[in-house]
């Protein structure tokens, strides 16, 4: 079985990426907005934001005098970054319902 | 372009079988579906040729595939047929698949193999539907059905 892991996967495999990337997931932000919801500084969201960028997972552009991060809408690195972890909570949801349940 | 997952569970293989495909609407995060109304019920039908598909608290039915492969207790393939507006799509050349295989290592305990393949197809679509109505269309609003189930 073939498993295709990319730069863009391997950039979530830190667990304050991830939570980075699903928050921009839900609506362009700016640093500042991140770093109010996570328990870092600014300069380190900054920092992680340049290794998602690298990836290929998100983009930014600037708005006024702000800088807003969003996921980016073209990438498919994005799409299976989302897939990842769709099916990550799926086939948790499963292994618990299939251990929970007696065999009929 | 494919993401590979594996599981494996404490359980024997016709009974994990039964559970992902029979028990579907029992264990799919109900946060994670694409019809308009609230989703009351996620059904897999247990036979080649059959529907994947979901069924609102309204009552209206919302195709997600075709099952493309049921092999019980080893093996299920689906289609799955999104847009980039995170709903159906009849056109085939679109679609993507997810295989599930079902591997006994004991009599109680079995690895599942998970395979979402060529989703690539739905990137093209993704572009387009992401040009086509503008920078909060598209991937976002996928996403923000992501963010829906990661919070629920």
């Amino acid at each position: 079985m073939a498993t295709y892991r990319t730069e863009g996967l391997g950039a979530l495999g830190d667990p304050m990426r991830r939570a980075i990337f699903e928050l921009v997931a839900t609506g362009p932000k700016a640093v500042g907005e991140l770093a109010r919801e996570l328990p870092i500084s600014r300069p380190a969201v900054s920092q992680h934001l340049k290794v998602l960028k690298q990836a290929g997972l998100v983009v930014d552009e600037a708005v006024g005098t702000r800088r807003l991060y969003r996921v980016d809408p073209t990438g498919v690195a994005g799409l299976r970054a989302y897939l990842d972890m769709v099916w990550d909570r799926a086939l948790a949801a499963f292994a618990a319902a299939v251990e929970n349940e007696e065999p009929s | 372009m494919s993401v590979t997952k594996t599981v494996t569970v404490k359980a024997s293989q016709p009974h994990a079988f039964k559970v992902f495909t029979a028990g579907f609407g029992t264990w799919w995060p109900s946060s994670h579906h694409i019809g308009k109304a609230d989703m009351a019920e996620a059904i897999l039908e247990q036979r080649e040729g059959g529907r994947w598909y979901e069924r609102g608290v309204d009552g209206s039915e919302c195709d997600w595939g075709t099952v493309l492969a049921y092999d019980p207790p080893n093996r299920v393939v689906v289609s799955w047929h999104l847009n980039g507006e995170w709903a159906y799509d009849p056109d085939p050349a679109k679609a993507s698949e997810v295989e599930v295989r079902f591997v006994a290592e004991g009599p109680d305990v079995t690895r599942v193999e998970l395979e979402h393949r060529h989703f690539e197809r739905h990137g093209e679509n993704w572009e387009a539907v992401a040009r086509g109505v503008g920078s909060d269309g598209g991937w976002a609003g996928i996403l923000r059905g992501y963010a829906d189930i990661a919070a629920a």
